[in-house]
């Protein structure tokens, strides 16, 4: 039965998104899609905040950083498919650029230096007009088409980020169970054992960051013909911040807790509109609320919820075996 | 292998001249000794006699102000840990630093995925590195067996320090550094964790160097044994005779 479960709810969790958008209106899809975009940028940001255990605030500016080149690309006649991948190669390797000096400091540091990045990126699109736009950005990108499979409309567009949602975190699957997901949580438990035992830390916190980065751009990629409009403004810090909240808000180091915050961040101001007003303070609220009783984020109340209702054998290694060891 | 073949080779770990001070105070006073191949040396001395600090300087956590040290002939000093892990260089810590939220299956193959492959290798490979045959042989080696799969945080202090053990033996290193492995261990299974390792030195013919206040767990562990007083060494020579050497009781009597 356990042995099911996992593949059951990722099966589950597919048809969900694949009826979610069936008979809603033009904008709730839009809503979804931006979801789905942000879970990627966020699940991305997991690796290095959440596995790897380092603090960015640029994550914002990897989606800029994709968001503008697909978008030159596409506006010049390249496919997306070619822009896509160039997008990620582009952000992974600014990511070992950026991250090889930075990731020699750590913690706050690293917070402010990124922050700084975030910043830099930002001006550069706005003052660089000759090739971004400057404050108008750019417009009339369009969607991509797959032969008979065309993206322009809504509903199918949704479909295709669902894909590459999918296809994102298989990915990112593939990683975080292979042995550097094991190296990156030893790292991130301990990592003067961890570079005790072999584990090269600084290259391994490097390639996250640089991973990481590559998943800013993925999201900035979709995020050009989701739009078909950007602008320096759509990735200033405050985007890092609230992808920061995604991850923090679902759970950092859980696999699925990005995709979680992401909903929360994206979704819930949604749901509290009707409120008018009060929304923000709601918002905010909760978010403290949260903060202050789970800081594990939403996965981690399910965690303790589950082990409350279906309280799990805790080992006392000490008393089971006696004296022997 | 018999003795005198063993003497031949290098020693696996050589230290020359080692000086560490703390601003006036002198915490290694140029110490020199060779760490025979297979041979279990035990480094005691009153507290505050310098073992730790002697310990860091060897295994690159601090910078030593003079001398060198080299390991199977290769000088080391300035080396990062990971690197000198690579070089066959297992250690174990003086407070427990094993990885709580992982199994302690998980805690042993991360000992020694790092010597497995490339790094690329390590992304497109299995999920295990193809480890988890060795590392549960391992995990049997130290009687954890039954424990394989619990998370390594959830076990009792004298098991979490029989694991840490364990980690420092994944990756087949040919000299282990022991910070205080006796330290908080209860004494049924301090007999346990020393029978382990005369046993794992005697099949695998492992060097090891042991830093440890238990008087009566090293005695009984090491074939010999160097006692520091002061930063310097002040004694050395098999069980027997440390134990009659009244610099030796002079020092821990504070003489």
């Amino acid at each position: 039965m356990r042995r099911y479960r996992t593949p059951l709810l990722l099966a589950l969790g597919l048809a969900a998104l694949i009826v979610a958008p069936i008979g809603q209106g033009n904008y709730i899809v839009y809503t979804l899609c931006s979801w789905l975009i942000f879970s990627i940028a966020a699940t991305g940001l997991n690796l290095t905040l959440g596995y790897a255990g380092q603090i960015s605030l640029a994550q914002a500016s990897f989606m800029a950083i994709g968001a503008y080149i697909t978008a030159l690309m596409t506006l010049n006649g390249v496919h997306w498919l070619l822009a896509m991948p160039c997008s990620m190669l582009a952000c992974f390797a600014v990511g070992l650029a950026l991250g090889f000096p930075a990731l020699r400091v750590q913690g706050h540091f690293l917070a402010f230096v990124t922050l700084a990045f975030n910043t830099l990126v930002f001006l550069v699109l706005r003052n660089e007009d000759w090739l971004t736009g400057g404050v108008y950005g750019l417009v009339g990108m369009e969607r991509p088409g797959f032969g008979l499979f065309d993206t322009s409309k809504q509903l199918h567009f949704y479909y295709f980020t669902v894909a590459v949602f999918a296809v994102a975190l298989a990915g990112m699957w593939w990683i975080v169970r292979s042995p550097w997901g094991r190296a990156f949580k030893a790292l991130r438990e301990n990592p003067i054992r961890a570079e005790s035992l072999g584990v090269d830390t600084r290259r391994l916190t490097l390639l996250a960051f640089a991973i990481g980065s590559a998943y800013g751009g993925l999201a900035g990629a979709l995020v050009a013909p989701l739009v078909q409009f950007i602008e320096p403004g759509s990735f200033a810090l405050v985007h890092s911040l609230r992808l920061l909240l995604m991850v923090v808000v679902g759970g950092a180091g859980f696999f699925f807790g990005p995709v979680l915050g992401a909903a929360v961040v994206i979704l819930l101001p949604e749901v509290l509109r009707f409120t008018e007003g009060y929304y923000l303070i709601l918002y905010a609220g909760s978010v403290i609320v949260l903060m202050v009783f789970c800081p594990t984020g939403l996965i981690g109340v399910y965690g303790r919820l589950r082990q409350r209702l279906f309280p799990q054998r805790v080992v006392r290694g000490d008393m089971a075996t006696g004296p022997q060891l | 292998m018999n003795a005198p073949a063993m003497n031949a080779l290098p020693p696996v770990l050589t230290v020359r001249n080692l000086s560490k001070s703390f601003g006036a105070i002198r915490a290694v006073r140029d110490v020199s000794f060779d760490v025979r191949r297979g041979e279990i040396l035990g480094l005691i001395g009153p507290n505050g006699s310098g073992k730790s600090t002697l310990f860091n300087c060897i295994l690159g956590q601090l910078a030593p102000d003079g001398g060198a040290v080299a390991v199977n002939g290769r000088p080391i000093s300035g080396s990062r840990a990971s690197t000198l892990n690579k070089l066959g260089v297992g250690r174990t810590f003086q407070q427990l630093s094993v990885f709580p939220d992982m199994t302690v299956l998980d805690n042993i193959i991360v000992a020694g995925q790092e010597h497995h492959g490339s790094m690329l290798s390590r992304l497109f490979g299995p999920p295990d590195a193809g480890l988890t045959e060795e590392a549960e042989r391992l995990i049997e080696f130290f009687r954890l067996g039954h424990l394989a799969h619990e998370k390594a945080g959830s076990l009792s202090y004298g098991q979490q320090k029989l694991l840490d053990a364990a980690m420092a033996f994944m990756a087949g290193p040919g000299l282990v550094l022991l910070d205080e492995p006796a330290g908080g261990v209860n004494l049924t299974m301090l007999g346990s964790l020393k029978e382990r390792l005369l046993t794992y030195n005697a099949e695998h013919g492992t060097t090891f160097v042991v830093i440890e206040h238990n008087m009566e767990f090293v005695m009984s562990l090491c074939s010999r044994i160097i006692v520091l007083a002061e930063g310097a060494i002040i004694a050395e020579g098999s069980p027997e005779e440390i134990r009659a050497d009244q610099r030796v009781i002079d020092a821990y009597l504070g003489g």
